[in-house]
């Protein structure tokens, strides 16, 4: 396996607020290849945006509590200093944001805003070279006539066009590692498409690496190579996408995937959910987080399983769950398809 | 542009019109206010009375009064009950010292109301915030007219460190003119200070939760960047607003530092003509005052579509 771009080992993020404390993040850890498209899934609260936040720092503030490590190409970011974070940020990792409505300046123009990221990196580059960088950025991820539009302020352009032109902003300055936090939340489903497409032609083009957030399976099928699911702060199960999506281990991803409506099936009469809320951060149960939500629950259960690999096929397939490989197998068939029971 | 102009100017008109019939229905209410009985004098034959009526029209039906005086307003030829002396005179001789006053003191309030409204936003929280915030909120409790007698009272009767006001012409003597105007600028720079860096301080704490304040720390921006360009700009807004009421507002007359500090100016012949209930200065100051803050409140429109793209003068209606 080549050496990992980037190292996240027990990554752990609470902030403190009046009520008591709140791990958002407990424990998590993962690499990402170059080249690679890593997927983190989990729904709202699941931990998934402060994690990717926090790998450029963007978390901290005096009521942040972060501990662990990330490490870009061997370089330590937990606690770099704010100049050397600077540095990381825009220029070897790019992020993009999930709305694209209020992620631009509305009182600069879109090229603008392109040219300062470059030139807060590149005090070399004049601002007409700077110029010349964002029209051809903003060429390539497809803002059609982009020496005209450059000009136009971000009310302007469309959802859409400003998706891309947030993507063109981050890759301004080629970047190795694209952290997307649902870039296609906001956007209607045509545009999703597009904003998809556009992120797997870069990953195919310009070998970028990807973290793509979001709590969408669908998206994920789309462009993913592996898989991270996040429930609760925690990591309950990291695989390929095909061991995500053919061989799930987590009763959590179960029903993520249960709840997926498809075409390619008969419409059911309701949408299958997962019963329940999660938990609060600040009150977890004790033991797995997921257990007060899961119909499989046993004696096991109120002790915390680790991130293990448990099937002797497949050694990068983690999940946290007591259960046996066999009996998830069986137990995570619901009339005829991978889903979650309702709860008895 | 040119439509939101002629739009602004026919609102202008409306509010001027508006105003000065308050005022003269207002003055034409309040009891005692016989300007005939007040210009012959207490025990004044009804003979005198009678001539000074038919002379200024006094018993002329209210309309015909007002438009009479209106008429004067606008060829310049109002002249006040008290002393008869031209109105439009008067108020260009004051307008020197009201409005030195208030650039003076706007300067003040700007720059000390946004350096500390800064301060406490980017310290949220911390000690300076804290401080900052018990010295703004002592700065707009306190009322002026006490703050001027309490200045006048240690800073020139009794240690003599600065005069007590009066205007010296500029042109005559700049440094002297700074010097009578040190004390009336920093005691109406005060409040205000208090009131910008109060503002200032929560438009920017809403600022940097925006996502693009986010957006600008991720693409690699120096902190220093990120406030200066992306959250002062779009945190000017609210100050800008305040700005335009306020400075409008003083232009009109300062009645109470002018007449404190003997200043001379607009304001305080506001002050004396209302002791003597002359309505023509009044009305004309009534108007002159209406029409700066209508004229502020424009500059302000249009210093918004600067600040904000998004706001279009005159096509914004569309």
């Amino acid at each position: 396996m080549t050496e990992p771009l980037l190292c996240v080992r027990d990554l752990r993020v609470g902030f403190v607020t009046e009520t008591g404390r709140v791990q958002a993040a407990d424990g998590v850890s993962f690499d990402v290849a170059p080249g690679e498209v890593l997927a983190i899934v989990g729904e709202s609260g699941s931990g998934k945006s402060v994690t990717a936040q926090t790998i450029i720092g963007l978390t901290r503030s005096p009521n942040s509590r972060i501990a662990g490590s990330v490490r870009l190409r061997g370089a330590e970011l937990i606690d770099a200093g704010d100049d050397e974070l600077r540095k990381v940020r825009g220029e070897q990792i790019g992020m993009v944001f999930q709305d694209p409505m209020t992620s631009f300046n509305p009182v600069y123009r879109v090229g603008r805003q392109i040219v300062e990221a470059v030139r807060a990196h590149r005090r070399d580059i004049g601002n007409s070279e700077a110029r010349e960088i964002a029209v051809e950025m903003l060429d390539s991820v497809g803002i059609p006539d982009p020496a005209q539009r450059i000009d136009d302020y971000p009310h302007e352009f469309s959802g859409g066009m400003r998706q891309r032109a947030m993507i063109a902003m981050a890759l301004a300055l080629e970047p190795e590692l694209l952290i997307a936090d649902e870039p296609t939340t906001a956007l209607d489903v045509t545009v999703q498409a597009q904003i998809l497409a556009l992120l797997e032609r870069l990953n195919r083009e310009r070998g970028l690496a990807t973290i793509l957030i979001t709590h969408d399976l669908g998206v994920v099928a789309e462009v993913a190579d592996r898989v991270l699911v996040m429930y609760a702060g925690r990591v309950v199960e990291q695989g390929t996408l095909d061991e995500i999506f053919y061989d799930p281990q987590h009763p959590y991803t179960w029903g993520l995937l249960g709840s997926l409506t498809r075409i390619d099936r008969d419409r059911p009469e309701r949408l299958p959910q997962i019963s329940g809320a999660p938990p609060s951060l600040q009150s977890l149960p004790q033991g797995c987080p997921f257990r007060p939500r899961c119909p499989h629950e046993f004696d096991r259960c109120p002790e915390l399983p680790g991130l293990d690999a448990r099937l002797a096929e497949a050694p990068a397939h983690l999940d946290r769950c007591w259960l046996e490989p066999e009996e998830k197998r069986e137990l995570r068939q619901v009339e005829g398809q991978i889903g979650l029971e309702a709860p008895k | 542009m040119a439509r939101f102009v002629v739009r602004r100017l026919i609102g202008m008109v409306a509010v001027l019109f508006a105003v000065s019939v308050l005022t003269f229905l207002v003055f034409n209410v309040i009891p005692n206010s016989d300007p005939a009985q007040r210009m012959a004098g207490r025990a004044a034959k009804p003979e005198l009375i009678a001539t000074i009526n038919e002379e200024w029209g006094f018993e002329d039906p209210l309309p015909q009064q007002y438009l009479t005086m209106m008429g004067k307003v606008f060829s310049g030829d109002l002249v006040s009950y008290k002393g008869r002396e031209n109105v439009e005179e008067r108020i260009v001789e004051g307008i020197p010292a009201t409005v030195s006053l208030c650039l003076g003191a706007a300067v003040i309030w700007l720059f000390f109301g946004i350096l500390f409204g800064y301060l406490s936003a980017v310290r949220a929280g911390g000690l300076l915030d804290r401080g900052l915030t018990v010295l703004a909120v002592t700065g707009i409790s306190m009322p002026v007219f006490w703050l001027a007698a309490i200045f006048l009272n240690y800073l020139t009767y009794k240690t003599e460190i600065f005069p007590s006001g009066e205007y010296v012409e500029f042109t005559t003597d700049p440094l002297e003119w700074a010097n009578h105007l040190i004390l009336p600028w920093i005691t109406l720079a005060i409040l205000y200070v208090g009131f910008y860096s109060r503002v200032l301080r929560s438009s920017m704490l809403d600022v940097m939760n925006e996502d693009y304040v986010r957006t600008a720390r991720a693409k690699g921006l120096s902190e220093r960047r990120v406030m200066s360009r992306h959250v002062m700009r779009n945190s000017l807004i609210p100050i800008v607003t305040l700005f335009g009421l306020d400075f409008g507002a003083l232009l009109g007359g300062a009645i109470l530092i002018e007449a404190i500090f003997s200043l001379n100016g607009v304001g305080q012949y506001a002050y004396e003509s209302l002791q003597s209930l002359d309505l023509p200065p009044i009305m004309a100051i009534v108007l002159y005052g209406a029409f700066f803050v209508v004229l502020l409140n424009t500059l302000v429109d249009i210093a918004y579509a600067y600040l904000d793209p998004r706001i279009r003068l005159g096509t914004s209606a569309q």
